[in-house]
């Protein structure tokens, strides 16, 4: 067994298996270490991980602060205007909306409304905490709705070498960077390059499994019963090709038709509620540069258009299944 | 204006009735019979109880994501509270809300808002409508110090100011927002201080003592139904267990062991309030009748969320809307998975 410092210790050219927390956690410190204009604050930052930043860093690049989304993002948004790159924590995606006048009135518009005068290097981290009975203030998964704004780049990675190589690139990045991570992919373990310079750019998928019968596109944490799905499947002797567009602003476009190209068919899963989400806007995006390509109709599978109940019992299929996955793939074959 | 003959006993009853509720609610989430969070307010019963038995029983109330006590304190029913902290059917909120999101509109509680702050307008909005309305009903809203800092604070109390709305606003200051004390957060940490500058008074009380809240708020309802506008209590309480129950925080403790033991063994507001009875001659057979009664309540309550049901699956869509538009569930029909 690894010890926390060895795990997180680099040596450039090599992998180390650790969890998508670990990975998240990694990358904002070899960036902060990189660039000592990378501050993170936000609310209670110990509880959500962050206690081994503040033993490193201190108090004055790690900011705990009072309950006040609407103002400490906008104060994030000024810092990065005047010459920081903040990473502002809000913790749970839900909280993205009393700090949504800031990002999209000012982060998002700034930069265009004073004809490239200034830029907002600044990254949002909001968690979809989406299971467990957190009941409706706390469980949304809003990326959609910030989709709709100009001036956002959204990402959302699945496994642990993608939120480190993409959380990297967003600390990077001139612009403001929404992070959509997923608390289900947090103990999720996987390979992660150690060389403090693994980036990944934001607007590329990543094809997940390879496969020749359907393409399956799934967004954030809908990946896992995706790929308990596709095993399933794989054993009938169906073959499914995952793709993980890792960004959701800009989509690539491209790798979806690459795919499409060979199968012919496509089902898109997300957590996300059913009315205008992600897979709406990739289903316009098939049919205005790709309906050629497809043989069958598209297939979506959301959350429904009803808010996220607390008792367990209606929240155990409230979003897609492995089961539900399976079927809708079957039925386009 | 103080507790009189039958509050007095009706003070300690609720408190005990919040106390047990919450002790027993940490034993069913340990047997894994509550899901998501739990939050206690074990230790802060006297600031709830003492300000909602200043209210009448029509006036209307907002609290916060540590719900449970203030219905309790208003004088709800146990037996649908315990069945909504388990996801019941036969919750108060039908298991939508659960732990975090007590409305028991019965007892006037118009939500509970698990969002920080969030509810400080909806209080104000309350009150504002009685004022439109030309009724004398007063509103009684619940929030944290760590909320004092959110914008809706702010504009919250600038607006009942300015339009002399009959609002209370309490707060239940534990001294810490998960584990940001008043001092980390707080340019000002004297909270009362703030009413001055939106022109009402701001008075402060010792939380643990249910008489000294009561008299406080007494008088702000008095001031409400005058007309003469908002007051802001500022009741110093303390939180006995972990912000929510079986949280782990890792890291620098941000307050010291000795310092919760000191408030459980000098503080405890029932304790407190329980010696004040028997100094002015109840007995201990009245205040034992109340303890046995209360038990048997929390008693009766797991039993009821026990043997309530689980919400059924196709019930999911209910209660979203009033009136639903024709179709509007056939987008609810994602639920088939198209
Ligand atoms: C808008 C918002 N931000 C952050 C949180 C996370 N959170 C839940 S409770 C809490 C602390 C609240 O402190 P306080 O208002 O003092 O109430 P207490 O928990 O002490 O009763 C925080 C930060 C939240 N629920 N809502």
């Amino acid at each position: 067994m690894l010890t926390d410092a060895q795990k997180l210790a680099p040596t450039p050219g090599t992998h180390i298996q650790m969890t998508y927390l670990e990975a998240l956690m990694q990358a904002q410190m070899e960036e902060m270490d990189r660039d000592e204009r990378v501050v993170l604050m936000g609310e209670d930052i110990s509880v959500y991980g962050g206690d081994k930043l503040i033993e490193r860093f201190g108090r004055n690049r790690i900011w705990d602060t009072p309950i006040s989304e609407g103002s400490f993002t906008g104060m994030g948004i000024g810092a990065a205007i005047n010459g920081l790159r903040p990473i502002v924590d809000l913790e749970f995606a839900s909280f993205a909306y009393l700090a949504s006048d800031q990002i999209i009135n000012q982060a998002s518009k700034l930069r265009y409304m004073t004809g490239g005068q200034i830029d907002i290097p600044i990254v949002f981290r909001c968690c979809m905490f989406s299971t467990g009975s957190m009941a409706a203030q706390h469980a949304d998964r809003p990326y959609p709705l910030f989709m709709n704004v100009p001036g956002l780049k959204i990402i959302s990675p699945t496994s642990a070498a993608d939120i480190k190589g993409l959380m990297k690139s967003a600390i990077r990045d001139g612009d403001p960077v929404l992070v959509f991570e997923e608390k289900r992919l947090w103990p999720l373990k996987g390979d992660v390059p150690t060389d403090p310079d693994h980036v990944i750019p934001i607007g590329k998928a990543d094809v997940k499994r390879e496969g020749k019968d359907v393409t399956l596109i799934a967004i954030a944490g809908a990946i896992r019963p995706t790929m308990e799905a596709v095993d399933a499947l794989a054993k009938e002797g169906i073959s499914v090709e995952v793709i993980d567009p890792r960004t959701l602003k800009p989509l690539d476009h491209e790798a979806f038709k690459t795919s499409v190209a060979k199968t012919g068919r496509l089902v898109i899963v997300e957590n996300g509620h059913r009315v205008c989400n992600v897979g709406s806007e990739i289903v316009a995006v098939m049919a205005e540069e790709a309906f050629d390509l497809l043989k069958r109709p598209i297939l979506r599978l959301s959350a429904p258009d009803i808010h996220v109940p607390f008792s367990p019992s209606l929240e155990k299929d409230f979003y897609p299944t492995k089961d539900h996955i399976v079927a809708a793939v079957r039925r386009l074959l | 204006m103080q507790l009189n003959g039958d509050q007095r006993l009706e003070a300690y009853r609720r408190m005990l009735r919040i106390r047990r509720f919450e002790e027993e609610g940490m034993r069913q989430f340990k047997g894994d019979k509550i899901p998501g969070f739990f939050h206690s307010s074990v230790g802060q019963e006297a600031a709830i109880v003492g300000a909602c038995l200043a209210l009448r029983d029509d006036d209307a109330m907002t609290g916060t994501h540590r719900s449970h006590g203030h219905p309790i304190g208003k004088g709800a029913h146990l037996d649908a509270l315990m069945a909504e902290v388990m996801g019941k059917e036969g919750g108060i909120c039908k298991g939508r809300g659960g732990s975090m999101h007590f409305a028991d509109n019965s007892v006037g509680i118009i939500s509970e808002s698990a969002i920080v702050g969030g509810g400080i307008p909806l209080a104000t909005g309350c009150a504002f409508s009685a004022r439109v309305r030309g009724v004398d009903q007063v509103t009684l809203c619940f929030f944290g110090d760590g909320a004092v800092n959110q914008g809706t604070f702010h504009e919250s109390l600038n607006m009942a100011s300015l339009w002399k709305l009959p609002v209370i606003y309490l707060c239940e200051n534990n001294g810490y927002a998960i584990t940001t004390s008043l001092a980390q957060s707080h340019g000002q940490p004297d909270i009362a201080l703030r009413a001055a500058g939106y022109g009402m008074p701001g008075v402060t009380v010792d939380g643990q003592d249910v008489c000294a809240v009561y008299e406080a708020a007494a008088q702000a309802v008095r001031r409400a139904r005058a007309g003469e506008g908002p007051t802001l209590i500022v009741a110093n309480t303390y939180r006995f267990d972990e912000h929510s129950f079986g949280l782990v925080i890792s890291g620098e403790p941000y307050r010291s062991v000795e310092e919760v033991e000191a408030h459980k063994r000098d503080r405890d507001p029932i304790l407190l309030y329980r010696t004040v009875l028997l100094e002015e001659g109840i007995n201990e057979e009245s205040l034992g009748a109340v303890e046995d009664e209360v038990a048997e309540a929390v008693k009766q309550a797991v039993k009821f969320a026990l043997a309530s049901p689980m919400p059924r699956p196709e019930t999911l869509p209910d209660y979203m809307f009033n009136s639903p538009l024709a179709g509007q569930y056939s987008s609810a029909a994602g639920l088939e998975r198209n």
